[in-house]
């Protein structure tokens, strides 16, 4: 277990080396040897856990280093406090230091005034480790990915300053917190590293110094701080009240106060209702940025803490309110999504709603639920970081990333839309996982008797299909366009996209293996026992459903190929002008046939949607959380 | 029994399909006032599609239709087998999105328009058939649906909305008026054939038994509602089936195809109204 | 009619430059009176589903190619029927400067239907006529099928 401080240490090394490097290709070797490194001390880690069991390890327990370790977080707090309020100062956004400056003076009188024993520091368990092994594998892959991204970015994007010695220093610091905030037993190291990630995130947003980028990176800011405030009080009334700031003990013990603020934290981490709009502003950073931090990993941590949550969330107000939430972010969300014409708005959106799903589970808070949580926390990171890494590529390509523009992309950029229909598959179709984890939720909605949650998950799932298979539609129109496009997307970006689509369709194969054998133990430790969610009957059905989908279309794709056809142009009322990409219009001039998909901004629209979610959810928020905490009081 | 089943349902899903199909253009033509077709009408016109050339736009279509085609018969064969029913459901989804697939892949303007209309009126549906597995869920503690037919007790007795909202869903698996949107088995030509224009000769005909797979489906989701342990109730399902399908019948000739946002509304309107008050009772009496 | 073809022949209407007349005859046909979905016979306004083109007035510079391209996106085998005298030689219209004649101009017409307008009875004879034709090129096409590997 001695490789956990190497495994938080070597990316923020990588973090630390970065911006010292200038040679863009040093970098590169830079980026690619501590992705590398990352990869292979989970790898370690994960086999030390292995063979110690697979059990729940607490580390670092109380000793003159771990005290040492406390001053330097502090410290580390303090530097926090310090750019923020810099940069706040910089930008004239005032309140936000008001939350930075509360929040780390609030932790800090609790260390330095009312210190209580913490007994461990560190944990290792199926969950932690879990996290830890798509953090350091997807993440590294998502770094490596950056490498061509950036070089592609620069070209694309004369405009900006390439700062990408920063970019990369922080996407290393991003993964080291990561790496501590999931291994953290300690409320106090876990709220350290909270705080680096939404400091990360907040510097990641602001990358190009746009105005509109700086205002996007203020509101990913303050929200997160918002959240960070209630962990601090959280932390602080743990210690006041419990004597402790151990997670374990706080989840065992079920307080109402602490367990229901920490979930807020994770709520706001997650993005939810009614703070979705910072997730949405994320989408000015470069994409690799996105698609670690906003769609595969950081998000991740609020929904990590939620699961470990949902012991004592399960069955109380705190558990509802997080569940509806969570059920109404789900479909708000995916409704949103239908309205969007940019790739990675969609994208966003779907994140948000994705989480909301799982987030809603977690509230619930049975093994069922937690099941599919965990599970959809595994299909979305994968599918989602690829889906995020092509759409970046296809930008890099096409010069914009509007769906619009993507029409018949399977002719021009064959091979990113190959990862793009995996990517998309993977996130709706049966059976892949995704499909599964909701079957389960439904169930488990209706055995927990939230027929709200019910209802909720019908519809959006509808409208989750739609927005999905909208887009795939306009990928796969064969329609042959005369305008050349080259494929920009450079080496490194393809090997990750391939691990990633590669990763996709194993984890659908070997899915019954990750049930039984991720899964189900994750649940196990969390509560003690598990009975199987998944029978053997719908496993069977499972099976005969994925022979199906994998194979049906490549047998049939075999089958049509070599059958005789005589090609003729599509029917567009005999007025065809040759092939079929321009009519004979009512002038009797050639036009350009152009195919537009369904938007419903009317009907759909942030504009019309947006406003009304964020007030249903803020007042359901503040009621609840005003229920809970005069109950407990 | 179950492999014979879904053999059975296999070889005898399109033959029931094109019967009641060949029932229906003569029952539409009478209730119009006009003598109509033979009965073996669809028989006749899948028999001519399969003779005639092979026309195509593009190289994939066929190969989409034909997954449409064997997802349809997985679904539907999941049903008959006794299976988890919300499977089935979800399987229907996917079988549909290769049938959208396929009339995108032609990006010609009116495949897309309807392959448009049909995403809409998947959107439409389905909340419908998600909350239907969770009323049956609810009403027999079980989504299998080997368990749900051997009730004492047929669920239409608990479940009478989940039927009405099936019954009016129903119209969209049909594609029966009023919400026939994507293409139609009348003579409209508001958007050509919708989703079909660019389908010719066998590639239609894959299209046409796809649908008797469907149809049959669907009815065997209506039938669902009235089988329980008794073997009597068996025929009295059929009567029901056939009885449901008379009904589509004259809603569809009496009423003319609407625009999206009505289906759109009064489908999901229908279906918290019927579903999800019917589950809502359910679950508080369970 | 014992052959397949020949029970669910789909029909294609296209208005060369009718003056309408005749088209509103071909609608007739449908109508419960006349009813020509008795002999299986579906008005469908799709190319690619039709076996028999019926085609009203004459045919100009404009609707020429569009002829020739609904025509050549039905599938084999297929027979066209000129519907009115327009249709079968140009008509009154056939010396005006912007009419090219009738049909055959453009399209080998299998079956003419004379008439001004033509009526229903007519029509549903021509096309009962075509369908034997219909059925002789369909013998025709199966026979070339098997020649081809």
């Amino acid at each position: 277990m001695g490789v956990i401080p190497i495994l938080i240490a070597w990316p923020a090394l990588a973090a630390v080396v970065l911006p010292l490097v200038r040679s863009r290709k040093a970098r590169a070797a830079v980026v690619y040897a501590a992705a590398a490194g990352m990869m292979l001390l989970a790898a370690v880690l994960l086999a030390a856990w292995l063979s110690a069991g697979k059990q729940t390890l607490f580390l670092a327990p109380e000793s003159i280093y771990t005290n040492y370790l406390d001053l330097a977080m502090l410290a580390g707090e303090f530097v926090l406090m310090g750019l923020i309020i810099a940069l706040s100062i910089r930008h004239r956004k005032y309140p936000v230091i008001l939350l930075s400056a509360g929040q780390t003076l609030l932790v800090a009188w609790s260390e330095i005034f009312h210190p209580v024993e913490k007994t461990t520091h560190m944990r290792v368990d199926g969950l932690a480790m879990l996290l830890c092994i798509i953090a350091a594998f997807v993440g590294g892959f998502i770094c490596i990915y950056a490498v061509g991204y950036m070089k592609a970015y620069h070209e694309h994007h004369k405009e900006y300053k390439d700062r990408g010695g920063f970019f990369f220093s922080m996407l290393f610091l991003f993964l080291a917190a990561m790496f501590g905030l999931v291994l953290s037993e300690n409320l106090v190291w876990m709220y350290f590293f909270w705080e680096v990630t939404s400091v990360v995130s907040f510097l990641l947003i602001g990358y190009t110094r746009t105005e509109e980028a700086v205002h996007n990176s203020f509101r990913a800011l303050w929200m997160n701080l918002l959240g960070g405030f209630g962990f601090a009080i959280a932390i602080v009334y743990s210690a006041a009240t419990g004597g402790t700031v151990q997670l374990t003990d706080v989840v065992t013990s079920g307080a109402a106060i602490p367990v229901v603020l920490l979930a807020f934290a994770a709520l706001t981490k997650s993005a939810q209702m009614p703070f979705s709009s910072w997730l949405l502003g994320a989408m000015v950073a470069p994409t690799p940025s996105s698609a670690l931090l906003h769609s595969a990993t950081m998000v991740k941590a609020g929904v990590y803490l939620l699961i470990r949550l949902a012991p004592a969330l399960a069955g109380t107000l705190g558990g509802m309110m997080v569940a509806f939430i969570g059920g109404f972010t789900f479909i708000v969300a995916s409704m949103m999504a239908i309205a969007q014409n940019d790739g990675k708005k969609v994208l966003a959106f779907s994140t948000i709603s994705n989480l909301g799903l799982i987030v809603a589970c977690a509230g619930i808070g049975v093994e069922e639920t937690v099941w599919a949580a965990v599970l959809l926390m595994i299909f979305h990171s994968v599918a989602k970081s690829m889906l995020f890494q092509a759409v970046g590529s296809i930008e890099n390509s096409l010069g914009t990333r509007d769906i619009e523009a993507m029409h018949g992309l399977l002719l021009r950029l064959p091979r990113l839309t190959y990862i793009m229909g995996i990517g998309i598959a993977g996130m709706y179709l049966a059976p892949f996982g995704m499909l599964i984890s909701k079957w389960v939720a439904l169930k488990s909605f209706v055995d927990a008797d939230n027929y709200l949650l019910v209802l909720f998950l019908a519809y959006g799932s509808a409208t989750t299909m739609l927005y999905w298979t909208k887009w795939l539609s306009k990928l796969i129109s064969l329609h042959h366009t005369k305008e050349p496009v080259t494929d920009r997307t450079h080496q490194d970006q393809y090997l990750s996209m391939f691990v990633h689509a590669g990763a996709t369709l194993l984890l659908c194969l070997v899915f019954p293996w990750v049930s039984s054998r991720i899964v189900d133990p994750i649940v196990r430790t969390l509560f003690g026992a598990s009975h199987e969610v998944l029978s053997m009957n719908v496993l069977t059905t499972m099976a005969i459903m994925l022979v199906s989908v994998l194979f049906v279309p490549t047998l049939m794709f075999i089958l049509t190929r070599t059958t005789h056809r005589d090609y003729v142009p599509i029917y567009m009322g005999g007025a065809n002008v040759g092939d079929n990409t321009y009519f004979v219009n009512s002038y009797g001039e050639p036009e350009h046939l152009y195919l537009s998909n369904w938007y419903m901004r009317f009907e759909f629209g942030m504009r019309r949607l947006m406003r009304p979610s964020v007030i249903v959810s803020a007042g359901t928020l503040v009621v609840m959380l005003c229920m809970v905490i005069g109950g407990a009081l | 029994m179950q492999a014979v089943s879904v053999i059975l349902y296999l070889l005898l899903a399109p033959l029931a399909g094109a019967l009641l199909d060949g029932l229906d253009r003569r029952l539409s033509a009478r209730m119009q006032g006009r003598q109509g077709p033979p009965f073996l009408q669809p028989f006749y016109d899948i028999a001519k599609l399969f003779s005639k050339q092979m026309l195509a736009v593009n190289s994939v279509q066929m190969f989409l239709l034909l997954s449409y085609l064997i997802f349809l018969a997985v679904a539907g064969s999941l049903l008959f087998a006794g299976e988890d029913i919300l499977m089935c459901l979800f399987m229907l989804s996917t079988a549909d999105m290769f049938l959208v697939m396929a009339a995108s892949s032609d990006s010609s303007p009116f495949s897309t328009l309807g392959a448009g209309r049909e995403m809409i009126q998947i959107m439409a549906y389905e909340p419908m058939t998600l909350l239907l597995a969770v009323g049956f869920y609810l009403a027999t503690g079980s989504f299998q649906v080997a368990d749900i037919v051997r009730q004492p007790v047929s669920a239409v007795v608990t479940m009478p909305g989940f039927l009405l909202g099936l019954m009016f869903i129903m119209a969209i698996k049909l594609r029966k008026s009023p919400f026939d949107l994507s293409t139609s088995h009348h003579a409209h030509q508001e958007i050509v054939k919708g989703l079909t224009t660019e389908m010719a000769g066998p590639t239609l005909a894959v299209m046409n038994i796809a649908e008797y797979y469907e149809m049959t489906l669907m009815l065997g989701l209506v039938a669902l509602f009235f089988v329980n342990e008794n073997p009597i109730s068996w025929p009295l399902a059929l009567v029901a089936c056939l009885a449901v399908y008379v009904l589509e019948l004259v809603w569809d000739n009496v009423s003319a195809r609407v625009k999206w946002r009505t289906l759109l509304d009064g489908c999901w309107v229908v279906t918290l109204l019927t579903g999800g008050l019917n589950g809502l009772i359910l679950m508080l009496i369970r | 009619m014992a052959n397949k073809l020949a029970k669910s022949p789909w029909m294609l209407h296209y208005d060369g430059s009718s003056c309408n007349g005749c088209d509103i005859e071909v609608l007739a046909c449908t109508t419960p009176k006349y009813d020509i979905e008795r002999f299986g016979i579906i008005n469908t306004g799709d190319p690619f589903q039709a076996d028999i083109l019926l085609i009203t007035g004459g045919v100009n510079h404009q609707s020429e190619s569009v002829i020739k391209q609904i025509y050549a996106q039905m599938p084999e085998p297929k027979v066209v029927v000129a519907v009115g005298i327009c249709a079968c030689t140009g008509g009154v219209f056939k010396d005006c400067y912007n009419i090219k004649g009738g049909i055959d101009t453009v399209i080998p017409v299998d079956v003419y239907v004379p008439g001004c307008a033509a009526r229903p009875q007519a029509i549903i004879d021509g096309v009962v006529q075509a369908l034997e034709i219909l059925q002789t090129k369909r013998e025709a096409y199966a026979a070339s099928r098997r020649r081809r590997p």
